[in-house]
């Protein structure tokens, strides 16, 4: 095994080529707050919560220790004053879509919102709310595509108008003998927007239910009206 | 069409495709890009052809359709060959004289011509126009030369013969090496030097590589791109296989937004006829190098621009940016080396073989060197495409070349590098157009956009606009963006109604800076820029927003209100007619009133009110008078 | 239901088993068809080799794509910056008062369906609606009832 030599808020760590630096970092026991990763699947990138400053040379930047390969001599700062300036931002925003006081407690996860948002300071957001309590960080979507090579949930739509959304005629066909709650869609959700019953309200027939809010159909009123009188439905 | 087997095959045809034209023979050539297509350049083209059938003129005139040459305020735009007679804003009905009078008898039609505002004279010959004379066309001029749909012309005008020096005098290290030396910038908005991303890509492990044009020029406001692809495909794609050549690449993709239809139409035709050729496919022209070319259209993304995006798009996933720690240039398009470079760069490239690296050097700055296609638009008097070399001021470029303000309004802003660049102020005018001194005034060169913004532009309205193109072109993925632009516009939107918050500013630099630090790709990154460079040069404007309640632009219609002077009321009765709500009252010799609780601000009585009344104001930021009663009689002004 | 099932079969026929060809096949049919019903995605899906979540998941982001039927004619109002600048905004709202629908949806006699494009690239004409693929410039909110009423 090849292995790199790097320094993690001015400890040096060593790291197997190839691996990231969030990984680097756990494993020396260095907490890096993440919201989108899992280990058995593919980096995403999307929450940013893992963000961290490396700096090469004169130059320092913002990457996502995620999907940042370790480095020969890299140095990362996962506090340094940018990183928590920011991160507290991206808190109150993720905050704006999730009620703290709705999230359910969940053991395996190494660590509660709760704690996090203290970490920060931070009780309120001063955002305008638009709370639908799913924060699109793709778990459930993820894990039912790589490791359950399922594909029943997906995303549609883009910007803020993206969600999470299920196929009832796959989910009939695949949920009822699928462990979500064990390890599945619902065992990674970190909202617990997926309820624990996903797939017995899933078995009552492909009649186009919305299922757990707001995991739902992508429709609007006016296309469900077009598509009546072309006689599409 | 015979394959060309070899370079004298193709010099053959050369000489015989010159040998057919004579430079001395009257020539009509239409413009009829998009933009020409929209001022109905099509009915001035089949008035021409007919009218020349009828008198018996079709051996003796050509007609020829080309793409765009850049002066869209004045089009449809019809050029007379050999003189170079240049007409503007010609109608189908304009076409009879013009073939009797102008090409028979070869007398000028005065009303057509272009009449120069800044010294009062009309402008007979094309080389004449100011707009075209202060520009540097190395890319644009071949627009007007050649119809883009005919590989023909561009062989005429010398075609492919920098391919040629490419496949069988140089080696693909020599060619790397030329462009790095001339300095040539990547067009799309980074500026990254051509050559060292062509170096890496070559240098990257792999058999198979790629390269590809990014044509998925999504900046509003900019239209560069498609004039280059519409008007002279060929030379975009003489540019792709030669670097395809240098990087060792054998397959290549153009990627063009389908809102171009006449762009993906003209490039598929012209890869059709190269394919006929030989000039694509296996052993090009016996060099035995294999290169190929696919089409790929968008389907209305912005963000689908963005070079890793795009690439994902290649291979038919939904078009997202991809956390990009390796480059591109080393594992993109199904994990393979991939280049991608802007249609303008690509195109720079014959130029740069044939005419040589000094050629290319000696124009531009130090670190910016050739030209740039700008679109110049917006309250503008010429608005159109521009070629300047690197180097030229803002203030030539919107004085000189686009005839300053129309309407005798002042300037205000220019804003550049579309929705990732910023607004830049008067003072800031004579800055050059160079990669780094527009990044330091807080904008960037972008893909050419240049619009222009006079007093009646509201800046926290464009910031608004901005915030909102970029939060519905957003994929949607990582937070920051998706969310952070969101709440960006929520708060612009407050302003802009009136509910401006103290406070609101400094929340919205604090969300911009994490926007752009945390971002995932570079549409998050820049999405700040616009707002964070209105509030650094315009944040005077954003105060009386928030504390007074007034735009000073009179643009955020819920700040403004209507009213009509009753001293100044002709009772004319023409806002009252045209009002949408009816909120207008008053009748013949009655002051017309205008209810503040029916009227939406749609603007329509100021547009209206005929101007030697102007009775009509605009207000913000202040109290509506109390209304005379109604029934007042107006005061009948005096004279005339 | 499948629109147009020969054509709809051929165009997807010529892709058969390219799951890269995604977004060009629906572009296609997009075309031909004026829009996507839910059957012909899952057609796609299935003679593409293509998760039936990427097929909704590209004809749901990108504009290009409806999952709606169409009106007869389509008005497209430019929201370039160029065109803004001149007043696009105003134009919209004339646009919407007049048809009666936002823009994303079809009137319910299907005779419009109202899109708006972020830059359709003729910005010296701005501000622009296009109307069955006839571009209208410079116009004013004036001219707009006069415009759309040609329209049956």
């Amino acid at each position: 095994m090849v292995e790199v030599t790097l320094m993690i808020n001015g400890k040096e760590i060593k790291a197997r080529k190839g691996a990231m630096v969030l990984e680097a970092a756990q494993s020396a026991g260095i907490h890096i707050p993440t919201l989108c990763h899992h280990e058995e699947l593919t980096p995403y990138g999307a929450c940013r919560l893992c963000t961290v400053e490396i700096i090469k040379g004169k130059k320092s930047r913002l990457v996502t220790s995620c999907t940042y390969p370790v480095e020969d001599g890299l140095v990362v700062k996962t506090e340094s004053e940018r990183v928590m300036k920011g991160r507290k931002i991206l808190l109150e925003l993720i905050l704006a879509r999730w009620h703290i006081d709705k999230a359910i407690e969940l053991d395996h996860w190494p660590w509660t919102a709760k704690a996090l948002l203290e970490n920060y300071g931070l009780e309120q957001t001063r955002f305008q709310e638009n709370t639908t309590m799913c924060i699109l960080c793709g778990l459930c979507v993820r894990y039912c595509a790589e490791v359950k090579k399922a594909n029943v949930l997906g995303f549609v739509g883009r910007g803020i108008k993206r969600q999470v959304v299920i196929y009832p005629e796959l989910a009939v066909k695949v949920c009822p003998t699928c462990q979500g709650g064990k390890m599945g869609c619902s065992f990674v959700c970190p909202t617990g927007v997926i309820p624990n019953d996903f797939a017995c309200i899933a078995l009552y027939g492909s009649k186009k239910i919305p299922l757990a809010y707001p995991v739902r159909e992508y429709d609007q009123d006016n296309i469900r009206e077009i598509l009546r009188s072309v006689g599409d439905s | 069409m015979t394959k060309l087997g070899s370079t004298a095959d193709l010099e053959k045809l050369r000489k015989q495709i010159l040998s057919k034209r004579d430079p001395k023979k009257s020539c009509i050539i239409i413009c009829s890009g998009t933009g020409c297509k929209a001022s109905g350049c099509d009915r001035v083209s089949v008035a021409f052809r007919e009218e020349l059938e009828k008198q018996n003129l079709v051996e003796k005139v050509d007609v020829r359709t080309t793409g765009c040459p850049g002066f869209c305020e004045r089009g449809p735009i019809v050029v007379i060959q050999p003189e170079g007679i240049f007409y503007q804003l010609v109608e189908a009905k304009d076409v009879g004289e013009i073939v009797s009078e102008t090409v028979l008898n070869k007398r000028i039609i005065d009303r057509l011509l272009y009449n120069d505002p800044q010294t009062g004279h009309k402008i007979v010959l094309e080389k004449e126009v100011p707009f075209y004379k202060r520009q540097k066309r190395i890319l644009m001029d071949s627009n007007s030369l050649i119809d883009p749909v005919k590989i023909e012309d561009y062989l005429a005008i010398g075609g492919y013969s920098a391919l040629v020096k490419v496949l069988f005098e140089m080696k693909p290290e020599q060619v790397i090496d030329t462009i790095k030396q001339s300095g040539l910038r990547g067009r799309g908005g980074a500026g990254f030097p051509t050559g060292v991303k062509w170096e890496s890509c070559r240098r990257a492990d792999g058999d198979m590589k790629y390269v590809i044009v990014n044509a998925d020029e999504g900046d509003p406001g900019a239209f560069a791109n498609r004039g280059l692809l519409e008007g002279n495909p060929h030379s975009v794609l003489e540019g792709l296989i030669i670097g395809a050549y240098a990087i060792g690449s054998h397959e290549g993709f153009v990627y063009v937004r389908q809102e171009y239809p006449l762009a993906v139409e003209n490039t598929e035709i012209a890869i059709r006829q190269l394919e006929e050729y030989g000039l694509l496919g296996k052993n090009i022209l016996g060099s035995e190098f294999d290169f190929k070319v696919t089409i790929h259209r968008g389907a209305g993304a912005f963000v689908s621009g963005e070079s890793s995006a795009l690439m994902t798009a290649i291979e038919g996933k939904v078009g997202e940016p991809q956390p990009k720690y390796i480059h591109t240039v080393v594992k993109g398009i199904w994990g393979r080396p991939s280049c991608l470079n802007n249609v303008e760069t690509w195109a720079t490239v014959p130029a740069i073989i044939n005419n040589g690296v000094d050629w290319f050097n000696s124009i531009g700055t130090k670190g910016s060197k050739g030209t740039k296609i700008f679109s110049l638009v917006g309250k503008v008097n010429n608005t159109g495409l521009v070629e300047v070399p690197m180097g030229m001021t803002l203030r030539e470029i919107i004085y000189e070349i686009g005839g300053g303000i129309p309407n005798g309004k002042k300037f205000k802003a220019v804003q550049t590098g579309g929705p990732s660049g910023g607004c830049i102020p008067e003072k800031y005018l004579n800055l050059p157009v160079d990669f780094d001194e527009l990044a330091k005034a807080g904008s960037m060169m972008g893909s050419g956009g240049m619009i222009i913004m006079d007093e009646d532009t509201c800046m926290v309205d464009t910031a608004k606009y901005f915030a909102n193109f970029l939060a519905d072109e957003s994929c949607g993925k990582c937070i920051p963006c998706r969310e952070g632009l969101y709440q960006m516009l929520q708060i612009l939107n407050r302003i802009c109604e009136g509910e401006g918050k103290e406070g609101d500013i400094d929340l919205l630099e604090e969300i911009a800076e994490m926007v752009r630090d945390f971002s995932l790709c570079q549409l998050g990154a820049t999405a700040s820029n616009p707002v964070l460079s209105t509030i650094k040069y315009f944040r005077e404007e954003y105060e009386a927003h928030i504390k007074t309640k007034r735009c000073p632009a009179f643009t955020c219609k819920k700040l403004v209100s209507y009213y009509i002077d009753p001293k100044k009321c002709q009772a004319c009765l023409i806002c009252q007619k045209n009002c949408p709500v009816e909120a207008i009252s008053g009748g013949k010799r009655l002051v017309h009133i205008v209810d503040q609780v029916k009227c939406t601000k749609c603007g329509t009585c100021f547009e209206v009110c005929p101007a030697r009344f102007s009775a009509v104001t605009r207000l913000s930021g202040e109290g509506v008078p109390k209304s005379v009663p109604a029934g007042t009689e107006i005061v009948r002004r005096g004279g005339g | 239901m499948v629109q147009n099932p020969p054509k709809t079969d051929g165009i997807i026929g010529k892709y058969e088993g390219d799951g890269s060809a995604l977004i060009q096949v629906l572009l296609e049919l997009q075309r031909e068809n004026q829009w996507l019903s839910r059957d012909v995605l899952r057609m796609v899906s299935q003679r593409l080799g293509v998760p039936l979540i990427q097929v909704y998941h590209v004809a749901t982001f990108y504009k290009a794509f409806n999952l709606v039927p169409r009106g007869r004619h389509v008005v497209v109002v430019c929201l370039g910056t160029a065109c803004h600048v001149r007043g696009a905004p105003r134009l919209l709202d004339k646009v919407i008062e007049n048809l009666k629908i936002k823009p994303g949806e079809t009137s319910k006699d299907l005779r419009f369906s109202l899109d708006t494009v972020n830059c359709l690239g003729c910005c010296a004409l701005g501000p622009m609606i296009v109307v069955d693929g006839n571009y209208h410039g410079k116009i004013s909110s004036s001219q707009v009832e006069k415009i759309l009423s040609s329209y049956t």
